[in-house]
């Protein structure tokens, strides 16, 4: 039913299209440089943003009709420029209103949110936002994101989530998720929901309407992820829905079945559990390929951005409810919701080749960081996440030179060192890590943060001395 | 003619020794350092024997044309001084000159030299007055104007052009700057040539030996109509137009009168005969006001500016500069008592230094002479630009090889301040950055293996860069700093 939904859309998307690339072809002969700067990695498809043509998927335990492209809370644009990660700077609410209300009138109806986002900020944002439109035009998610232990008390936990209520101006969470359970494995999962009796707590919530879905996100021990599931197996706890990472680059992850998507989307689908994704894009760095692999599929869809192949791919498996953007500027709004409107599923040729390119990807020295700013703010004031972003950007920008015969040595190592004191002033840089591990804990993608950092300090005193 | 040569290189050496003092790169050094090494006082402390001989013979054959070309703070009065003709022409007058100032200015010269307080020259020299007000009054508006351009180069992702730390290194050496720019311009605008006609000691110098110069003006009384326009012209008041002598002890062969003179009496030309003024009454006007000025130099503490932060993260206090026993001399300066005995205080080097080390000394001893501390930055193995500039052979020229076996100190762990050991978190950022490998990690509890580990220095190792003391996380005072060598070592 939903397929042949999507058959009759695309048709139609791809009649639009040639008439939305012959006004592409006009609009970017006068403001190709401008575009281009804004979008970072996008061709800029300067077409028009339909504002009906979103794909929606159905959560059959509600029967809510889920717009593809959820809105991420987690990276709101901020006074003083770059989201996520200005320093004492507040959220920008008219730039989160204006975002908000294009979202909607777009057709994006998910915003997902956490009592930890933005300093603690996000739900607040998201509240004033969300509360000028009717609340039964879209559906709120946020999570108990009780991590200290000193909210690990069943009042405490409770707390949260009644502040959480308030701050988002409602009576009733339409998504709730046990917020990044895995990370200490089965034993911090008892601690922060189960030993406590807050499990059965948000139980009952869901059962006098408080909380419409009941679900969790997942990150860190397989271990945990399994056992939840069990526990839905046996008729324990019933998971409305369940958040992981997914995108091109983990559906075959290496690493084992925590980090492969395939595997935890599977397990999914075998219960008919809905898939929410986040980290589609893995904050951004599937966006910036390295050119050669960015110019391969560039290539296939020359009017569509990076961003837009990691999100058809992420879209593409019916059993996704819909796929999390932490959407910081206009321009990324629009082409994710072009993107979905409707949804192009990849074929099979096409995951063939994102398959391939994540493969080569693994090749490349890149830091799988994602921006999400967990670890921040670092006891001894470093940036981890924009050192590991400039890092990454030499990786894909071939600025990374291996020795210093490779012909462009002088270059790469300029664009290095300068890049990097402009990237992160001189105090917030790698070499003032002591190793203390504080941030260790708190990574959901595992880096080992402190020996990263330290080897990137080396690289740069290996360059500063080799003249 | 002449005179127009004679501007043409002034401006050549001016424009060359300024850049010196705004370039932050390094490129400047290598292609201008000569000019810097050219400067007499410097040479004569550097004992660079071939300059000082070559500016002797240059002086003896043209005159003091070193002051008026090759000298940066002269040929800079030059220019106030033609501003100064453009508000008022035919300004000057004829004045005796001031010998017994002028010897004892460089009586007390070259005492202080002989008994190594550096400090005095340091204060009244030609080159350094002019090295300190390029370095503290034009450097900061040439590196501002280098970062417009940086984040102009970085909104266009080009590595062009980098940004650097404008900050203030002295506010008693930029007080000193400023007093000394504004009573020279004044002096300059007002009367030409009096500070180097009455307070320079390289002028003295010269001026001695300028007598005996092979060529110089001279006036031809056949053909002078005693109109005096030499003399209302000539910005060294060295002409006595009446008597039609010149005294060739200040004249600084410009060659303005030749061009004044309207019947072209005035020629440069050898002359067996000199004539010296009768001495007379001193008016020392101009060196009251001078005196007075400079002494409430000190007074003049400027604010500073403020470094800009990034909020938000974690708040980053700024260091403290530690109290060192025995002061910090840059590698190659082989002690600090060195340093003071040969520094002219010019601060090219502190100008030079790209890793925010150097900065002039307040203290007594060594007033206006680098000083390194490492709040900012530490004595990179890669770098050996102090030494690459200095004219007066204060800071010796070394290779990177030789820097890596100098030590200029020794680290010293203060336990309190250390992190391991107040907030019990593991760190060893001191010895990871040590490029000796003379700080040691071991354990705290030597009888637990497992315990956190604090550092132990080596200090026959140690060659006192300053990495740990820099990188340390303690603030605002660091757990780990370098206390300076008496004199420098090999390790």
């Amino acid at each position: 039913m939903e397929r042949k939904k999507i058959s009759i859309d695309r048709r139609e998307f791809i009649k639009r299209l040639g008439i939305g690339g012959a006004v592409a072809g006009v609009t970017l002969a006068g403001c190709k440089p401008a575009a281009k700067k804004i979008a970072g990695d996008t061709t800029a498809d300067v077409t028009e943003v339909p504002t009906d043509k979103m794909t929606y998927r159905v959560n059959h335990n509600t029967g809510d009709t889920v717009s593809l492209l959820g809105y991420g809370m987690m990276r709101l644009p901020e006074t003083r420029g770059a989201g996520g990660r200005g320093a004492d700077s507040e959220l920008d609410q008219e730039a989160i209103n204006e975002l908000v209300d294009y979202a909607l009138a777009h057709g994006v109806n998910y915003f997902d949110t956490s009592p930890m986002y933005c300093k603690g900020k996000s739900e607040e944002a998201t509240g004033i936002a969300l509360s000028r439109h009717p609340r039964d035009s879209y559906y709120i998610a946020t999570k108990l994101s009780n991590f200290a232990p000193s909210t690990w008390p069943l009042k405490e936990s409770i707390k949260m989530f009644e502040t959480s209520l308030k701050l988002l101006r409602t009576d009733y969470i339409d998504y709730l998720l046990l917020h990044a359970v895995g990370g200490g494995g089965i034993p911090t999962l008892n601690d922060r929901f189960i030993d406590n009796g807050l499990l059965e707590y948000l139980k009952e919530q869901r059962r006098n309407g408080r909380i419409r879905n009941l679900g969790f996100s997942f990150h860190g021990d397989v271990e945990v992820y399994d056992h939840l599931l069990a526990m839905h197996d046996a008729g324990d706890v019933h998971w409305d829905f369940v958040q992981i990472q997914h995108n091109y680059v983990d559906w075959l992850n290496k690493e084992g079945n925590a980090k492969r998507s395939e595997y935890l989307y599977g397990e999914l689908e075998k219960r008919s559990i809905p898939a929410v994704v986040m980290e589609p894009l893995l904050g951004g760095r599937l966006s910036h390929l390295p050119d050669h692999l960015a110019n391969t599929l560039r290539e296939r869809r020359p009017s569509q951005s990076l961003a837009s192949w990691a999100f058809r791919f992420a879209g593409t498996h019916p059993g996704i409810l819909t796929v999390l953007s932490g959407m910081t500027y206009m321009e990324h709004l629009q082409d994710n919701v072009r993107t979905y409107s409707p949804l192009e599923p990849c074929n099979d040729d096409e995951i063939e080749l994102l398959n391939h390119t994540a493969a080569l990807l693994d090749r490349y020295p890149l830091i799988p960081c994602t921006k999400c700013q967990y670890c921040m703010p670092c006891p001894y004031g470093l940036n981890i996440p924009a050192i590991f972003e400039h890092y990454n950007k030499c990786v894909n920008e071939g600025n990374v030179a291996e020795s210093v015969n490779d012909p462009n040595y002088a270059e790469a190592r300029r664009a290095f060192l300068i890049g990097y004191d402009r990237a992160v002033p001189k105090l917030r840089q790698a070499s003032h890590c002591t190793g203390c591990g504080e941030c260790l804990s708190h990574c959901p993608q595992s880096i080992k943060i402190p020996a990263k950092l330290q080897s990137i300090d080396r690289y740069v005193e290996e360059l500063k001395q080799n003249v | 003619m002449l005179k127009r040569l004679r501007i043409f290189f002034a401006v050549i050496f001016w424009i060359g020794i300024t850049l010196l003092f705004l370039d932050f790169t390094g490129l400047a050094a290598r292609w201008l350092g000569w000019m810097a090494k050219l400067q007499f006082l410097p040479a004569v402390l550097a004992g660079n024997f071939i300059v000082v001989a070559l500016l002797v013979v240059l002086t003896l054959v043209f005159g003091r044309l070193y002051c008026s070309v090759i000298c940066p703070l002269g040929v800079m009065q030059d220019g106030f001084a033609a501003l100064g003709r453009k508000a008022r022409r035919n300004r000057y007058s004829y004045s005796p000159a001031r010998n017994v100032l002028r010897y004892i200015m460089l009586g007390v010269m070259v005492i202080a030299l002989a008994l190594g307080v550096g400090s005095v020259f340091a204060l009244i020299a030609p080159y350094s007055a002019y090295g300190r007000i390029a370095s503290n009054l034009l450097q900061p508006v040439w590196m501002w104007g280098n970062n417009m351009l940086a984040s102009w180069a970085a909104s266009h992702d080009s590595y062009a052009f980098y940004s650097v730390d404008i900050w203030l290194k002295s506010g008693l050496s930029l007080g000193i700057a400023v007093v000394t720019l504004v009573v020279l311009a004044v002096l300059a605008w007002r009367n030409g040539r009096t500070y180097c006609n009455t307070i320079c000691p390289v002028g003295t110098v010269l001026g001695f030996l300028s007598r005996f110069s092979l060529l110089k003006p001279v006036i031809d009384t056949s053909k002078c109509i005693n109109c005096g326009k030499c003399a209302r012209n000539c910005k060294a008041a060295c002409i006595d137009a009446k008597n039609h002598s010149i005294d060739y002890s200040r004249c600084v062969v410009c060659f303005d009168c030749i061009g004044n003179c309207s019947t072209g009496a005035i020629s440069y030309r050898r002359r067996s005969k000199v004539v010296e003024p009768a001495p007379e009454k001193v008016d020392d006007k101009g060196r009251r006001a001078f005196m007075t000025v400079a002494a409430t130099a000190g007074a003049a503490a400027v604010a500073s500016a403020q470094v800009k932060v990034d909020g938000g993260l974690a708040v980053i206090v700024d260091k403290k500069v530690p109290e060192r026993e025995t002061p910090l001399a840059p590698p190659g300066a082989v002690s600090h008592a060195h340093l003071v005995r040969h520094c002219t205080g010019c601060q090219l080097c502190v100008a030079s230094c790209p890793n925010n080390v150097l900065r002039p000394s307040g203290s007594p001893e060594s007033f206006m002479m680098p000083e390194m501390s490492y709040e900012r930055g530490y004595c990179r193995p890669e770098c050996t630009r102090c030494g690459e500039v200095c004219p007066a052979g204060a800071i010796h020229r070394i290779t990177r090889a030789e820097k890596s076996a100098i030590s200029i100190g020794h680290a010293v762990w203060l336990r309190d301040n250390c992190i391991v050991i107040a907030d019990g978190h593991s760190c060893g950022n001191c010895a990871r950055h040590c490029p000796t490998g003379a700080i040691t990690m071991v354990p705290m509890d030597a009888a637990a293996e497992k315990s956190l580990k604090i550092p132990v220095v080596d200090a026959e190792k140690c060659i006192g860069c300053g990495a740990c003391e820099n990188l340390c996380p303690a603030r605002p005072l660091s757990a780990i700093y370098v206390e300076g060598n008496h004199r420098h070592r090999e390790v």
